[in-house]
Formats: C-alpha cells, structure tokens, sequence
C-alpha cells in the first residue's frame, strides 16, 4: 500500500505543473458533466472552450471578462503572498463603480480629457477606502480581515441598490433600477471598433507588469514575501506586520475600483443594480490558480474568462444552464488544491524490507 | 405599533435565528477539533436546494430535511478529504467549498426557481400553545427551532462532560500530543466536520423550507459566514451561541419589520444591519489579544500529518 | 502498584537487532542492537541528533521501523501503536510533554489511559501513586497553572498508573532543578528495585553514571558501543558518544569595558496567558564580556529575549538601553541600526524562512548593513546579496549547496553556523544569541562558541542564553540565573559553581526577599523548591 511521504524540498516543477494538470481536469471533468447533461461532450466542449476563440469578436469578448479578473486577481495575489486575505474585492470593486459612476452623473454633460482620468481616480480612491475599513479593523482591532471584507461586499450591493433604486435613478429609465447611460467624455475608449473591449485592458497589463516588478525587485514585497511564509522570521526582522496589511489591502481595494470603473464605463455605460457577476470572487480562484504570481494571474484570468463566455455561449447554442460556469470554477479550485499536494509530497509505497511479523501485538 | 405586532416581530426572531445557531453549532465542534471551515456559506446553499428539491418532488418535508443532511456531509466529505487526507490548505480549501457551492446550488436549483412548498408546520403544544401572550411567543414554532436548541445544549454539555468532548478539545489544542498518546486524530477530525456539515446543510434547507419555502439562487445571503462570526463572537463555547444567533436573527428580521415598526430608514440600509453587525460584535471581541488567546483552540487551522 | 515480575531472568525484556529507520533526507537509525534487563536503569547515551529519540519512538509505537525485529520477553513483535506498546507494558515520558494545557490534572491522564475512565474516578488513584513515589500531584490542578517540573510528573505518574513493565525517560532532566533530578532519581531507583526496567535517554553524563547500570552509546544513528557507565569515566564514554575527547574553549582574562547594554527593572507580562511574566529584571553587559543567563525554559527566557531584540516592545523606553539609547519602544530593525545582533532560539520560521533561499535568507536582517548594500531606494540589489551570503558559507564553513539551497535543507547545526554568520557580518556592537548549540552537532557546536568568544575578544558585548550548564561554564564570564521572571545577581563564572548555579535556579537567591512573594502557585508547602 502507498502512502504519502513528504518531500525534503518543494517541487519547483510540480509548482509549475500543477495549474496546468488542474486545467486539464477540469476539461475533462466538463467533459463529463456535458455527457451528463444530453450533450454529445465533443460537440459542447467545443463550443463552449473553442469557439468564442474562433472569431475576433469572441476574441475582445475574452479580453473584456479577463480585465477585470486580471486587476482583482493581481491585487489579490500580492496579498495572499503576506497572508493577507482580501475577500471583500467584489464589494470594492462595486465601491469603485460607485464612486466614478457619481463623478460621471455629476458631470454628466461635460466634454475634455479630463472627466476620464478623474473617474479612474475616483474608482481607485473609492475601492482603496472600501478596503481600508478591513484592514484598520485587523491592524487596530486583531479582527479577522476574511470576515470584515466579506460582510463589507453585502453591504455594497446594498448600496448600489439603494443608489439606483432612489438618488441616481434615471428619470427617463421606466422605473428600471439603473442610472442614467454615461456621456462620451465618461466611457471608456474602444480598442477596436466593433469589439467591446476597452482601454482598461491596457490599464490590467500595466497593474501585471507593476506587481512583477514588486514582487520581484522592490523590498516592500520581500517583506510581505516573508511574512506570509514565516511570520516569526518577519517579526524578527523587524518588518511591520500593519504596514504589510495596508499596502495589500489599499493596492487590492484600488485595483478593484479601477476594475469597477472598466465596467460602468465600459461595457455596461451606466450605474445598474448589479455592476459584478461576482469578479472579484472569481479573483480569488485566479489568484491562487496563477499560483500568486502576476503572469500566473493573467493566463489564469484568460482561462477564467473564457469560463464565462463559453457558459453564455453554451446557453445559447446549446441551451445549458448559465450555472455551470460556477461549477467550472469552483473545480478548477479543487483540483489546484489536489494538484497542489504532490508540490510537497509524493507517493512512496511502503517498505516491507526485513522483519516479517510472526506474532503481531495489536490484535 | 401594537402588541400583536411586537410579538410578532419577537417570535419572526427565532426563525432567522435558526440556520444560524445550526450552522454554528456544527462549525464550533468542528473548530474546536482544530478545523476551520470557510464553506459553510456553500454548504447551506447546497443543503437548502437538495431540501426543497427534494420536498418539492416528494412532498415529505422529513425526506427533504433528510437530503439536506446528507447534501451538507458530501460537502463536508469533499473539504475533509482534502483538507485532512490531501493536506491542502483549510483557507483557500474553504473558500474553493463555498465558490463551487454556490455554483453546484445555482446549478441544481435551475428549474426550481418560482415553485413553492408548504413550509414546516408550526407545532402546536397542548396547553403552552394557547397561553395568552406567551403562546404564541415562545411555543409556536416549529419543530427545528426548538431541535436547533436542543442541538446548542447537547453539544455544550458532549464538549464539556464527555469523553467523546474530551477527545475533541484535546485534539483542538495539540493535534501531535493526541496523537503521541494513541488518538485518532484525524477520524475525530472528520467525525467533525461532517457534523458540521450535516447541520450547516440543515440550517440552509430551513431557509428554503421554512422561512421563505422556495429556492432563490444565493439565498443565505452571507449567513454563512456570519455564522463563523458567530463561533468567534460566542468564544467558541456553545453557550454563547444561543445569545448571539438571537440577537442576529432579531436584527435580520428588523428590515421587515422597519415600516410596520415606524422607522424612517431606506429598506436597503436595514438590510445592512445584520452585517454591520456582525463587523462590530467582531471588533468587540477581538479587541484585547488575551480573550483570543484564551479562548481560540491552539490548532485552528493548521493541517495535521502523523509522521 | 507494580509487582515483583518474577526472579530476575538471564532473557533480556526489550530487545532490539538490526532496527533501521530511513527518512527521505536523513538516516535517523541504522541496524541498532540494544537489550534491556529487568529491573535495570538502562541509559542510551548519545549527542544531539545520534538518533535517540526516533530509537524510542519505534518502541512506543510511534513510527514504524524500516528494518529489524524486537522482542518483547523473548517473543518477536510488531508495535503498530502507542496503545499496543502499553498493552505490552511500555510506557514513555517524553521529552516535550504530551499535555493538554487548558485542561486539568485528571482529564489528561484520562486522555492518555486506554481504560476508559472518567476524570472523577481517576483522581483518588492519581493522589495515591504520586504520593507513593514522592512526586505529589493536585488531580484537578490546570496544566498551564504548573511549572514544568510539576508537570513531568503528571507524565510519569500517568506512566505509572498502567503498571508498566518498561519506562522510557526521553531526557527528562533537560527542564528540571537539580533538587527535582534528585528526587526523579529517588523515584526511579525505587521503580527499578520493583523489578521495572528503565530505558534512560540522555547525553548527560554525570547523570548516567549516577543513575544507571547499563549504557548503550549512539553516534550517528549506530551503536557505537556499549559499557559500564560506573566503571566508565567521563572521558570514555565521551569518546563513544562523539568519537574523540570534549573539545572545551578557553576564555582569556579580559577587562571588560564600557556598559553597551543595560536592562533597567524591567516588568513585563506575558504575551501568552500561560506565560511567566517578567519582574524587577535588572542586567548590565559590557564591552568584551560575554554573560550567560541559565535556567530552564519557561522561566522567562521567551519573554526577556522579545523584550530584548525588539520583538516586543516594553512599556517603559528606558527599561531596555542599547549603546546610551533608550530602546524600549524601538522595533527589531531600529535596533539593529543601534547596533544590535540576535540570535534565537528557533531557527527554521524565525531565524530563517525555510523556503527561502539562502542568499533571501541573508537579506532578513542582511538590509541592515549599509556596507552590504543590499537595498537601494526600496530596490532589492541582488548581487549584493548573493556576494554576502557567500561571504558568509565561507567564512563559517557552512555545507550547503551554494547560496542558492534553500534553508529548509540545511542540517541543524549548518543552518545555525549560517544564522549566527550572518549576524556577526553585521557587525553588531551588541551580541545576543539563545540556545546557540541546540541540536548541533559537536563540530558545529565548537565553531559557533569560539565565533561567539572571538566576537567577545573583538570588544563586543555578548549575552548568551542557555540550557547548557556546562556550555555557560565553558564561555562565560558572568552567569546569572532567570528562574520564574527574576534574575539572580550576575557572578563571576570562577566565583560560583554548578551547584550554586541549581540552586539559584529554584529561585532561591535573594535572602533578603523570599521567594514565596513568587505569585506563581506551586501545590508544595516547601516554596523554594519548584519541582
């Protein structure tokens, strides 16, 4: 009989592997799951995994669902590389939208270059205060910095509900909970005519390239490298514990609220009842799936996406129910954590060398 | 505001208390073994869907409570294997339970939305029932309200006085020292969480049985985590369970009570309360380090592998 | 409580041929013999890491040998489990204690007994055997409330309460007074005249040759003889046990300088609530003196060295003085800065992160140094880094894989070698280390003192904690005792002795104040004597 035996050191290529196999489990475990669903699996798996990535359309569709994965999943990860986890990103995330969604309507009307910037400003400021409140709470307070972003997020749907259900709702709108659509001057500029994707793309590529260069070359991630690993060895050192909290939680926040800001001022044009389909939950499988590393983050982010498009693909064509992106993604967890076990162990088969029992005691 | 309708409002309290002091009740015996669980929120969503689900096509409540139990052990099933067999971590092993519980619910309960069942029967006790005032106030509730107690009660008393109890806090604080001594570390550990599970997925089906009978996508509405609030807000001792799933559920309850009760605040921001709430009854108590330190089982949330 | 087994027989009750017992990175145990007669004191004797421990854990059940056989009365068993090593008759005390602190006295041994009993009904038994052997016991006493010695004996008396045939004692002195080792030793002497056998694992010499008949020598994971340990010197059995004669330092006579720290009536409660809080500590360490602190942990030691390298900050600035500066309310790094340097107790998760590598492992507290240069603006300069970490392999003959290794696959005492470099490059005008020799093996041991006595040389003021009575003896010029969260007046290493030393360990070294003003509840009459 085998058993599991740990490793004297991580295994650098399993830790590279094991998104990939959990990928791929999760591919075959949707193979299954359409089979069971009166699908011919081939057929389905096509067009749910392949063809949103056969046309240009389904292309910017891809890279419009990853922007905002991309910038949650990136401030995520810096965090959960300290420990610091941020639970809360798609309450900040709809802070964001909040806040530069106001700054649009208030200036509803208004042309320049100026009006754009200030609402990414906004969004970010927003989705940061948001996420100041877990992180004042765990450094003053020892609260669990889980349970305070979490119960944070009910609490920003619940605004955004009231926003639009009262003060920003549009006049002209049938009652409908949504605010008046922005101006010209507060969207978000198209990267190509014709596809949806816009400008925040870019923005996401720059929040991946800035957190490589953080967690690689600047102190401060060394330091919160350290103190999600050894959390003794970053007191020893004398690194602040609170200092590593803040800078996680006010990059996620910010980072979220931009996110927040690519979709009001994007795809979606105005303030709704529900700006997220749970993105920055999604962040979280993305986070880890891309093992906590920037460029981890944007290929699982991409993956991720095309979870989403593939499900509304699939709901169109072929009828499944909406639901089963959910279901995908919470596999594709699974199996990373599975996968992730033969990172520190392996399978040893036991040794019977030697003794044979002849008279065993436990009996 | 008249006195029917406080009582009213007073006894609607035990309802919305009731899948929280269920579902905390399972998640302190499992936290107390050492093991924190951060998918109860997916646990009582799959356990309220394979309870309506199965209420609805059979038309027996029983059998449906039934399926909620088992629903909510397979999850439990799923975390511990990972967690107690597989060694992956309780944090993000928790919230990978409550991402996919979520979706696996949405997902069952597709065709269900909209369709009703008759919800649990109030009991009505001989004579208690019918008493003026506090008839209708403490004794006509259904049967779950008043099992959810017994449940507090019996797992204080198993912790407290039990061997069983006593394998349990042993291992919660020193998982390697039990297991020195012969214990089966990570069968109690298991025993544990499918408890847990069982009653988290009892507390989602009285959602969807009693308090509002029909299935609505995500309709825990963070209960879930509010009971892991819970277990820390009652210092892991059951006792403390009953006082705060009460005051939880009374303050859930005020946003729909807020107009008959004459308070002037938008509906949405009564709906706030419950987790505002839960933020300040958390700040209370883990303001001074020593009341965690005290209290908090030495081995929560850390992995147990015999050599 | 035990009866005489019989007349003593020429067949061995335990005996071990060819046990092996292989771990992925290590050879814990390789084809051991060993017999043990009844009501014999059997020692295995050994250093850190000879693989005594894992020996021991193969007779409780605990782990599973690899290759060998064991007989248990002349029959060939298996032992699967701690509980089939009891039904055998095997009971062990172990070196760090399997006891549950927030419960009482009666609810652990219950824990622990394969009879199901209830706490209730055990507490009669428990008062009676742990009075029959001198070691007296309050069944419904919480753990965390007693002092260590206090609660090996809830270990032993649990051991007792099943009647055992064999004890295993894994280094029991290790946490106990010299008074308390006297009285184990009165208990264990009436226990072997019962007709018990004793397996006594300890490297502690003049304890084997005091207590024992018999003594199997481990060196490396072998058997590298057996002997006589009345008719063995010290010598001898040294050179068993490490393959060659105790190496010792020297300390040349030096004047001491200026005062480079100072602790000033320090008070400080314990973070932890089971902790020993500090009272009235008062110490002065000067330039080009190295100073110990004896006394066993649990006194304090935790406490004051938080307080000292910056990891707790104390309510008075001024309590703690670093080089003229008042440093109380300074963090570990700002102290550094000063000119301080620590070593601590744990070095896998505090001195070192185990997944990082080595050169990362240098960065910790290496930033520090300005002439590294291992930062500039917030960026991480990495040949700087690595340039230092492999200064560092260098100068302290670390074995690794190069600068790269990650620290986890380190050995004990390489790593150490390593910690300690490293913080001697920092050049720190101020030293403090603890336990700078546990588990390490004798080589590394030898290099990490004279680097610590070359550093004392150099002019730097050195403190350094210790179980090690002897190590203290070795290197110090001043020793002073942490016993309950006071400290004893700091002697002159030649004006006091070991005795001295046990004695002031108990608490009992101010005459002017008694030590029953120690809040610290104890269950004997007699409050001088801990354990």
């Amino acid at each position: 009989m085998s058993r599991l035996e740990a490793r004297p050191e991580p295994s650098r290529a399993m830790m590279l592997a094991s998104p990939l196999i959990a990928a791929a489990a999760m591919l075959v475990s949707g193979s299954l799951l359409f089979l069971f669903l009166g699908q011919a699996p081939l057929h389905a798996f096509y067009v749910y995994f392949v063809q949103p990535l056969t046309s240009m359309y389904g292309v910017g569709e891809l890279l419009l669902k990853a922007t905002p994965l991309i910038l949650c999943g990136v401030g995520l990860a810096i965090g959960f590389r300290a420990n610091v986890h941020n639970i809360g990103a798609d309450g900040q995330l709809t802070m964001g939208a909040v806040v530069a969604g106001c700054v649009a309507l208030y200036f509803d009307g208004a042309q320049g270059p100026w009006l754009l910037p200030l609402m990414i400003l906004a969004g970010a400021a927003g989705g940061a205060a948001w996420a100041a409140v877990p992180a004042l709470l765990r450094t003053r307070f020892n609260t669990s910095e889980i349970l305070v972003s979490l119960m944070l997020v009910y609490v920003a749907y619940l605004f955004l509900g009231y926003l639009v259900h009262g003060p920003v709702r549009d006049p002209a709108g049938y009652n409908f909970p949504q605010s008046k659509m922005f101006g010209d001057a507060a969207m978000l500029p198209l990267l190509k005519e014709g596809l949806r994707v816009n400008a925040a793309f870019l923005l996401s590529l720059v929040a991946v390239a800035g957190a490589w260069f953080f967690c690689r070359h600047s102190f401060a991630g060394y330091r919160m490298q350290v103190a999600g690993m050894a959390p003794a060895a970053a007191l020893y050192a004398g690194f602040s514990e609170p200092k590593n909290v803040w800078i996680a939680f006010l990059t996620s926040g910010a980072l979220a609220g931009v996110a927040g800001v690519g979709e009001v001022a994007g795809p979606l044009g105005q303030l709704q009842a529900s700006v997220s389909p749970g993105y920055g939950f999604a962040a979280i499988i993305v986070a880890y799936v891309g093992r906590l590393h920037p460029v981890g983050v944007l290929l699982a982010s991409l993956l991720m996406s095309l979870l989403y498009i593939g499900g509304e693909t699939a709901q169109i064509e072929l009828q499944l129910p909406s639901a089963i992106t959910g279901l995908f993604q919470g596999l594709l967890l699974f199996y990373l954590l599975a996968a992730d076990l033969f990172i520190h162990y392996r399978i040893k088969p036991s040794r019977m060398a030697g003794a044979v029992a002849r008279e065993t005691v436990a009996s | 505001m008249n006195a029917d309708y406080l009582i009213a409002f007073l006894a609607s309290t035990a309802g919305a208390a009731t899948p929280l002091v269920l579902a905390s009740t399972g998640e302190l015996v499992a936290e107390r073994a050492g093991v924190i669980n951060l998918g109860l929120e997916g646990i009582m969503l799959v356990g309220a869907v394979a309870g309506f689900s199965v209420t609805l096509h059979s038309g027996s409540a029983a059998l449906g409570l039934a399926a909620a139990v088992a629903a909510g052990m397979a999850m439990a099933l799923l975390f511990g294997v990972l967690v107690l067999t597989l060694q992956t971590n309780q944090v993000a092993t928790g919230l990978a339970l409550t991402l996919f519980g979520i979706g696996l619910s949405a997902f069952a309960g597709r065709d269900l939305v909209g369709q009703t069942v008759a919800p649990l029967p109030r009991l009505h006790l001989p004579v208690l029932s019918d008493l003026p005032f506090v008839g209708p106030l403490l004794f006509s509730f259904d049967a779950l309200v008043y099992a959810a107690i017994v449940f507090v009660l019996l797992t204080g008393w198993m912790l407290a006085r039990t061997r069983l109890g006593l394998l349990i806090r042993a291992v919660g604080e020193a998982p390697h020292s039990a297991h020195a001594l012969g214990m089966p570390v990570i069968k109690l550990r298991y025993a544990t969480v499918l408890a847990g599970g069982a009653l988290a997925g009892l507390g989602g089906a009285y959602l969807s049985l009693a308090l509002t009978p029909m299935w609505v996508e995500g309709m825990t509405a963070g209960r879930g985590w509010i009971a892991l609030a819970q277990v820390v807000f009652a210092t892991w001792k059951p006792r403390g369970l009953l006082l705060g799933a009460y005051l939880f559920g009374g303050v859930t309850v005020l946003q729909f009570h807020g107009q008959g009760l004459g308070v002037p605040i938008p509906s949405e921001f009564l709906s706030m309360l419950p987790y505002l709430a839960t933020i300040v009854v958390l700040v209370i108590i883990c303001r001074d380090p020593r009341t965690i330190l005290l209290n908090k089982p030495v081995s929560l949330g850390q992995n147990f592998k015999a050599d | 409580m035990s009866d005489p087994h019989g007349p003593p027989r020429a067949e061995p009750r335990l005996r071990l041929l060819g046990i092996s017992k292989i771990y992925p990175s290590v050879v814990a145990n390789a084809d051991v013999d060993l017999a043990v007669m009844p009501g014999e004191i059997h020692a295995v004797l050994g250093e850190n890491g000879a693989g005594k421990s894992t020996l021991m854990k193969m007779i409780y059940g605990v782990t599973k040998p690899d290759a060998g056989e064991i007989m248990w009365e002349g029959r060939q068993v298996r032992i699967d489990s701690p509980s089939a090593a009891r039904r055998l008759g095997i009971g062990m005390v172990f070196q760090h204690f399997a006891l549950f602190e927030t419960l009482t006295v009666a609810e652990n041994i219950a824990l622990a007994l394969d009879e199901k009993t209830t706490p209730s009904l055990l507490a009669p038994r428990i008062r009676a055997v742990s009075e029959q052997y001198g070691l007296p016991l309050d069944p419904d006493r919480l753990v965390h409330s007693m002092s260590v010695g206090e609660r090996q004996r809830v270990e032993i008396v649990r051991c007792l309460l099943q009647s055992p045939r064999l004890l295993i004692m894994d280094e029991p002195t290790s946490v106990l007074t010299p008074d308390a080792v006297q009285k184990l030793f009165v208990a264990l002497r009436r226990l072997r005249d019962e007709g018990v056998s004793i397996l006594y694992i300890s490297h502690k010499l003049d304890e084997i040759q005091a207590l024992c008949d018999r003594a199997t020598v481990l060196r490396a994971g072998r058997v590298a003889g057996t002997a006589d340990p009345r008719t063995e010197t010290a010598q001898s059995l040294a050179e068993l046990m490490i393959g060659g004669n105790l190496p010792t330092c020297t300390l040349a006579p030096r004047a001491p300088g200026e005062v480079l720290m100072a602790i000033d009536r320090l008070d400080l409660p314990s973070a932890d609530p089971f902790g020993t809080a500090l009272r009235e500590v008062s110490l002065e360490v000067r330039a080009g003196e190295i100073v110990g602190l004896a006394g066993i942990s649990g006194n304090g030691q935790l406490e004051l060295l938080q307080a000292l390298s910056g990891e707790r900050r104390t309510a008075q600035p001024a309590a703690i003085r670093l080089l003229g500066h008042d440093v109380g309310r300074l963090d570990a790094a700002a102290r550094r800065r000063l000119g301080l340097g620590f070593v601590p107790e744990e070095r896998l998760g505090r001195g070192a992160v185990p997944a990082l590598s080595l050169a990362d492992n240098a960065l910790l507290t290496g930033y520090l140094n300005p002439a590294a240069g291992m930062t500039r603006r917030g960026m991480i300069r990495r040949g700087a880094v690595r340039a230092f970490a492999q200064a560092v392999i260098e100068r302290f003959r670390v074995k690794c894989g190069g600068e790269q290794s990650v620290a986890a696959s380190l050995s004990g005492g390489n790593l150490q070698k390593f910690i300690v470099g490293r913080e001697i490059r920092l050049a720190p005008k101020v030293m403090v280390v603890a336990q700078p020799t546990w588990g390490v093996d004798v080589g590394a041991a030898m290099l990490i003192r004279q680097a610590i006595i070359d550093l004392r040389d150099a002019g730097v003021a050195v403190l350094v904690v210790s179980e090690e009575l002897d190590e203290l003896f070795m290197m110090c010029d001043r020793i002073a005792v942490l016993a309950r969260g006071r400290l004893s007046p700091a002697v002159a290493t030649g004006d006091t002795s070991v005795d001295r030393i046990g004695r002031w360990m108990g608490g009992d070294f101010d005459e002017a104040v008694p030590s029953t003003a120690a809040p610290t509840p104890t269950s004997e009459g007699v409050a001088h004597v801990p354990a």
